[in-house]
């Protein structure tokens, strides 16, 4: 049987054509135009300039920042409430359907609607959650309008919205470990607390890998989310490289917003492709 | 034993609560203050409607001369679009790059990596959009829609591939089919399953998309639903009762949605997560 007739190269030609033309292409190309001043027609090679005032201009730099914290805080907030609630569902509880249901939901809720309703409910005055805080006695904070906070709390409505597909990832994976280790370990005497450090977790690493890698690349390339609840403000507080691109792009500097994405492309490729390398060297058998 | 089922039980109310709390009632606050009149919502608080306003919901659809509906129909046609070309060039492509192991499929691999992870490059794709001719087109952003979903599909055709034998394409070949109608015929319909979690994974993806239509197809009369919500938020700034009514109309295709295919959605995530 010959291989490369049946299985011929021809099945590759439409994906490839439009995988290269509007991707691939784009992609390298994007490193040349990253370093001129360009209006989509005519073009002037800077060097290195548009990548300089990135680094230096107060404005653009945070977004740099903003980006990395994004993506580890979010990552680290999905991972730990996606296990522990991982954990719960997968108990003995009556309830474990509806509730995975109910959690994994606003996943498939645009992200702009999502963005709208917090920020209504983060309202500094007459929001719900002030409210909420307000009668229990506790006082609120102007979440969103306070550059100290603003990211934070865009962070926890990021975490509400993609804890649910952590979590289906974590039962899928605690689902598939060998009940017989549970029943050895209980044998042995092992407590829950350390069936769960000692079996769970480590047996869990699979799909702990793929949540860490989702949510991390996710928080790299986050944009509809903060641009619907803060639009990058106050000031330039919750800036991150999506809006600071997209911002450059609103106001015409085109080689700017390039160079921001390629300082994107080079931010995610030196940390996602290690850290992919290094969690799936970890991965236990 | 008593003792486990009443901690079950305790476990039960707590995630019902906890779960109500965080999850239900921002649904709920949108759902109710979308029927109230405009100055009962402008509180933005949890009570019932004094009046039950529906025409809210009509207001919305007349707004700004219907746009609502052309964007509905916009956003329905890109994904529809984009859907019958990601399954027809991606399921093709999964095949061969599950079966065939050499030199260009492993630089295909490459290439497909790359594509999961590295975000699109902005600018220079609307230059080579306008190159083409497809800048501001809707034939310009389902192509669009296509390239970046690529990745995501192709792995899951490939996967699924993977438990397919290749008895059945022998058979094929001595039977004398030629390799496309072997592909057609005897592979394609095999994929069913898959195919089916491809078609609900992207289409509640490319329904959702806020970013590509946004720089790939701007312009008033190229509205999709995600951009006309965004643009209701500046406009009804005042008028909380019409944007959440504008949230609900968005957000109820999505619910029924997820009623009918919970498991597919569920299991079709977990498996595209997994497998990348």
């Amino acid at each position: 049987m010959n291989k490369k007739k049946i299985y011929s190269a021809w099945f590759l030609v439409p994906t490839l054509v439009i995988f290269t033309g509007l991707f691939i292409l784009p992609m390298v190309t994007s490193l040349f135009f990253s370093l001129t001043v360009w209006d989509l027609k005519n073009f002037t090679f800077v060097g290195l300039e548009n990548f300089k005032m990135f680094f230096s201009e107060g404005s653009l730099n945070i977004g740099i920042r903003n980006t990395l914290l994004y993506a580890v805080i979010g990552c680290s907030l999905k991972v730990t409430a996606g296990f522990l609630i991982a954990v719960f569902l997968t108990s003995n509880i009556r309830t474990k359907n509806i509730l995975r249901s109910v959690i994994f939901f606003p996943n498939l809720v645009s992200t702009i609607a999502v963005g709208i309703t917090f920020k209504a409910l983060m309202h500094p005055t007459k929001g719900l959650i002030n409210s909420a805080l307000g009668a229990v006695g506790l006082r609120g904070a102007d979440w969103l309008g306070n550059a100290r906070t603003a990211l934070f709390s865009v962070l926890s409505v990021e975490a509400w919205k993609g804890v649910g597909v952590a979590t289906v990832i974590f039962i899928a994976g605690m689902q598939a470990i060998d009940k017989t280790y549970y029943e050895a370990a209980s044998i042995d005497g092992a407590d829950g607390w350390q069936k769960l450090k000692n079996i769970t977790l480590p047996l869990c690493r699979p799909a702990m890998n793929s949540v860490i890698l989702l949510a991390f690349i996710g928080g790299m390339r986050s944009f509809d989310l903060i641009w619907s609840m803060t639009g990058g403000g106050p000031g330039f507080a919750t800036d991150v490289l999506a809006s600071v691109i997209y911002k450059q792009y609103a106001e015409g500097f085109y080689g700017l917003s390039t160079a921001g994405n390629v300082i994107m492309f080079i931010l995610i490729a030196f940390i996602a492709f290690p850290l992919q390398k290094f969690l799936m060297k970890g991965e236990v058998d | 034993m008593k003792n486990r089922k009443r901690l079950c039980l305790l476990g039960d109310i707590v995630g019902m609560l906890a779960a109500g709390i965080i999850f239900i009632i921002p649904f709920l606050f949108i759902f109710l203050n979308s029927l109230k009149g405009r100055r009962e919502a402008n509180l933005l608080d949890l009570s019932l409607p004094s009046v039950w306003e529906w025409g809210n919901y009509k207001a919305v659809f007349e707004a700004n001369n219907h746009i609502i509906l052309t964007a509905f129909k916009n956003s329905f046609l890109i994904t529809l679009g984009a859907i019958i070309l990601l399954i027809s060039f991606s399921s093709m492509s999964g095949y061969v790059l599950q079966r065939r192991k050499d030199r260009l499929t492993r630089a295909v691999n490459v290439m497909i990596m790359t594509g999961l992870m590295i975000p699109p490059a902005i600018l220079p794709t609307i230059w080579i959009m306008k190159g083409i001719h497809i800048y501001k087109t809707l034939a310009g952003i389902i192509l669009i829609e296509v390239a970046l979903q690529t990745p995501f599909t192709i792995m899951l055709f490939r996967g699924f591939m993977g438990s397919i034998p290749t008895e059945l394409e022998e058979a094929g070949v001595i039977d004398g089919c030629s390799p496309f109608s072997l592909f057609r015929q005897v592979i394609f319909p095999l994929l069913k399953p898959v195919t089916s979690t491809v078609v609900i994974l992207n289409s509640v993806t490319i329904f959702n998309d806020f970013m590509n239509p946004l720089y790939f197809m701007p312009g008033s009369k190229n509205a999709t639903v995600q951009l006309t919500l965004y643009n209701f938020m500046g406009q009804y700034s005042s008028s909380y009762n019409l944007l959440f009514a504008d949230v609900m109309t968005i957000t109820v295709p999505m619910l029924i949605l997820f009623i009918i295919f919970n498991k597919k959605i569920v299991d079709g995530m977990v498996a595209g997560a997994v497998k990348g």
